[in-house]
């Protein structure tokens, strides 16, 4: 630093000083020359440097100014991105460039000072915090606690009705689905089903009528309606009247994370989540073959009525989805 | 009033000066003397001078734009970050004020021929609307999902970098406790932001968080009531994931970013080892002009890249994907990248779930989705902790430390980068079998195996290679070049080559960064080390700063 003029000395602002401003900078300031290293362009031909700068901002304000008229005349997303990206790119990749290596690079330093304070300050500081709140405390005990006592009783009023009024509490609301016996099967339109709807390899997502439009029905009534053959299946020991005419339908919210178990493999006769992979036995009571599913998918059990509808025999006969604390497995 | 007074509060006793009082209204006559009037640092001078009678901020303003910048290229993945947010605040306003936070369902009628007399949410529509009815519409969407990806990456490069020198170590845990909070509602705040526009793909999405709500042990159900306002999907959740997304976790963002550089600035940079660098001091480029020119240039560049992404490459197709209806799925629903991770658990935990005494618990989802990301975020957060207590190291740090002497540490943040990254490639298993033409079974297994077995490897790797590292010389030294012959017998000898025109590459001490810079001066004595082939002073010297 010595070989510079990197000292710190006293100086007279550089103008023709009165008395105003030899009182204003009476401070010892740092002064550097022009031609202190410290302050040199880092670049070894500053001149194509400079050029390299220009050229980018002038082809950067083209292109900011393209933007313009792009978005003017409604151009394409793709013209304005690439007018908009483009201008900024340049525009920044000239700034930084003459920021890299058209300004003083030093390298400077700054003196880290300790953050700590002394021993005497921090002492104090503790002192002050232990013996002031022993005021608080020791002296007005009992005011000390009827205080937090009313804080407490209000953080618990404020928040019980707060998340209370957010929504309703579950109650058995998760048990339940709008599927009842002599529900019939109807499409996402509201059309009933046939019995001869379905090509053997079919397969139709179903709700219980009166429910294909509300949300909340798509969401826990989705069913999906399979036809595995022409006659009568089992899928399991209990179930022998639930599948007839090789229709059997199974809850479409997978078990896992409640994804709509969309794929059907109808050679392996498995159902597959698309979301986590599980896969789900169509021909054997939708046991999960395969993935991170823990439950089969429950079953609707169906009958055939005598003008040829479908409909379910009962409900569900447990929740369908995804587990919860709730859920009685039992 | 003289026309001093205005020019400092300091100086009204030393002012009466014949020429700039002599106006009778105060006012100087010609263009000079209003310029002398101004005193010698002008109308910069007189904005100084005001502002620091009122606020005070010339000494600590002094010392900010002396503030000095380490030029190291890693200290800028944080900066990334920070001006992706600012991208997505920018665009993201913007989306305010075309989009409907409302899941009423209406019919669609608009431009995109496809989707025409669907029914769909309004926030659905609103969203569709946005891309093709909107002018720069679709640009800014993709660049506000482009910046999100980009934040979060940029955060978790740069989370690496702090982790792997060591600058998380005292006394700077709480800045790396709030990068990881940071880093935590960045996440959040992404998913939030593409549940939105209400698609097919985000509304599956929203139904497997609920799945995870759900699953949390003896609550779950209740709060997951109290989020949706009833069962799923409901009526509000949109309107509730918007005003979280758009005002509630912006502003914490914004504040705890505030907190992270205020600390920065309280606790100044860390830098790494090297000439005239110490613990008490920080060696680099003033903030004025040289960072501030960099950094704000950098902005530029980062906003043109962003917008360059978000109108050439397309993200998040939503009018592809269709409205959400809660039957209704795609193939190969995969999550935006940062969720990756959690799918991937999500995918490849076996299905075990406890129902016992009339209650389930299910483990399948509890555990990858609640348990394990608690984990995770929970050794982020205490590892500087973990690290003072097993290494006994309560001094203060300021130097970075290079990995490879640190190869324990290393060696574990390398093998937790292999376990996630694991997860996140697991969360393609459908992808990656329908590529390779092999079962999804076997892609399966393969991860829940390797997700144990990969981890080890890359760090016993890493450790190793820390270790090698540390043994070799001259690893990150320049070398000088040689040139290699070859003899009329075959033999080799090398010889240094001669040194190239710069070779007279001197490191420069670090000097205080000067207030004034004489302009006027006339040329140098030699500058240091400098050839006698200046063409300006100061010439022939390279300052190599790292």
């Amino acid at each position: 630093m010595s070989e510079t003029e990197q000292t710190t000395v006293d100086v007279a602002a550089p103008t023709n000083g009165d008395g105003e401003e030899a009182h204003r900078t009476s401070v010892p300031i740092p002064i550097a020359r022009l031609s202190d290293p410290h302050l040199q362009d880092a670049a070894r031909y500053p001149e194509r440097v400079e050029r390299i700068a220009a050229v980018a901002m002038v082809l950067g304000t083209i292109a900011v100014a393209g933007f313009g008229v792009a978005y003017w005349q409604n151009a394409n997303p793709w013209i304005l991105g690439a007018t908009f990206g483009a201008g900024l790119l340049l525009l920044g990749f000239g700034l930084t460039t003459w920021g890299k290596y058209l300004m003083p690079q030093g390298p400077f330093v700054e003196e880290r000072h300790p953050l700590a304070s002394t021993p005497a300050e921090r002492d104090a500081m503790s002192a002050a915090l232990v013996q002031r709140s022993g005021i608080v405390v020791k002296r007005r005990r009992m005011l000390g606690g009827l205080l937090a006592t009313g804080l407490g009783v209000f953080g618990i009023v404020a928040l019980f009705p707060l998340l209370r009024s957010l929504g309703p509490v579950p109650g058995d609301t998760l048990t339940k689905t709008n599927w009842k016996k002599g529900s019939r099967l109807v499409d996402s339109n509201g059309r009933p089903i046939k019995v001869n709807e379905l090509e053997v390899g079919g397969i139709q997502t179903v709700f219980p009528e009166g429910n294909a439009y509300t949300e909340e029905g798509q969401a826990v009534d989705q069913t999906v309606l399979i036809r595995v053959g022409t006659s009568a299946i089992v899928t399991m020991p209990g179930r022998e009247t639930w599948a007839p005419a090789g229709y059997v339908a199974y809850s479409k919210v997978c078990t896992h994370a409640g994804c709509p178990v969309g794929l059907y493999e109808q050679q392996l006769q498995l159902l597959v989540c698309p979301c986590h992979q599980s896969m789900f036995d169509v021909t054997n009571g939708a046991v999960p073959k395969f993935g991170p599913a823990p439950r089969p998918l429950p079953q609707l059990p169906l009958q055939i009525t005598s003008d040829g509808y479908l409909v379910a025999q009962a409900g569900y006969d447990q929740p369908v989805g995804p587990g919860y604390w709730e859920r009685n497995s039992g | 009033m003289s026309t001093s007074e205005t020019t400092s509060g300091h100086s009204q006793t030393a002012v009466t000066d014949g020429h700039a009082a002599s106006g009778s209204n105060g006012k100087a006559r010609t263009k000079r003397e209003q310029k002398a009037a101004l005193g010698p640092y002008g109308r910069t001078g007189k904005i100084v001078g005001e502002l620091d009678d009122r606020l005070g901020i010339a000494k600590g303003g002094r010392t900010f734009l002396d503030k000095v910048f380490p030029d190291h290229w890693s200290f800028m993945l944080g900066e990334i970050a920070l001006y992706s947010f600012v991208i997505l605040l920018a665009t993201g306003v913007f989306l305010t004020l075309y989009y409907v936070p409302s899941q009423t369902m209406v019919i669609y009628h608009g431009s995109y021929a496809p989707l025409r007399g669907q029914r769909m949410s309004e926030a659905y529509l609103s969203s569709v609307n946005l891309s093709f009815a909107v002018r720069a519409g679709l640009l800014m969407r993709q660049m506000h999902h482009w910046a999100a990806d980009i934040f979060i990456g940029a955060m978790v490069v740069h989370m690496a970098r702090i982790f792997f020198t060591g600058a998380f170590r005292k006394p700077r845990e709480l800045n790396w406790t709030i990068g990881v909070t940071l880093l935590t509602l960045g996440i959040i705040e992404g998913f939030l932001g593409y549940s939105l526009p209400d698609d097919l793909v985000s509304g599956t999405g929203i139904r497997i968080a609920d799945s995870i709500i759900l699953s949390i042990p003896i609550v779950g159900s209740y709060l997951s009531f109290f989020l949706f306002g009833g069962p799923f999907p409901g009526h509000i959740i949109i309107e509730r994931f918007y005003i979280i997304h758009v005002l509630i976790i912006p502003a914490i963002i914004a504040g705890m970013v505030g907190a992270h550089l205020g600390l920065l600035v309280r606790q100044k940079h860390t830098q790494f080892r090297g000439h005239g660098r110490s613990e008490t001091n920080v060696v680099g480029s003033p903030m004025f002009p040289t960072f501030m020119a960099k950094t704000t240039g950098f902005l530029f560049m980062t906003a043109g890249v962003t917008g360059i992404l978000g109108g050439l490459v397309q993200i998040n197709p939503i009018w592809q994907f269709g409205p959400y209806e809660p039957d209704k799925i795609s193939y190969a629903v995969q999550p935006d990248w940062y969720m990756g991770w959690l799918d991937g658990a999500l995918r490849i935990m076996p299905s075990w779930e406890t129902a016992i005494w009339g209650h389930t618990i299910p483990w399948e989802i509890f555990l990858p989705a609640i348990v394990f990301p608690g984990l995770i975020f929970g050794v982020c957060y205490m590892w500087p902790g973990l690290e003072r207590k097993f290494t006994g190291d309560n001094e203060l740090h300021n130097l970075l430390d290079r990995p490879r002497d640190r190869p324990k540490r290393t060696a574990a943040g390398a093998a937790m980068l292999a376990f996630l990254f694991t997860l996140f490639a697991a969360s393609s298993t459908d992808v990656l079998a329908n590529f390779f033409h092999i079962s999804l079974n076997e892609v399966l297994w393969f991860f829940r195996i390797a997700i144990f077995v990969v981890p080890v490897i890359a760090g016993l790797v890493t450790w190793r290679i820390c270790i090698e590292m540390q043994h070799a010389s001259g690893i990150g030294k320049r070398k000088r070049a040689v040139i290699v012959s070859r003899s009329e017998t075959g033999e080799y000898t090398t010889t240094p080559a001669p040194g190239r025109v710069d070779a007279d590459v001197v490191e420069l001490d670090a000097a205080p960064v000067p207030v004034l810079i004489d302009m006027d001066s006339a040329p140098e004595p030699e500058p240091v080390g400098a050839g006698a082939d200046g063409e300006g002073a100061g010439a022939g010297v390279r300052r190599v700063t790292r």
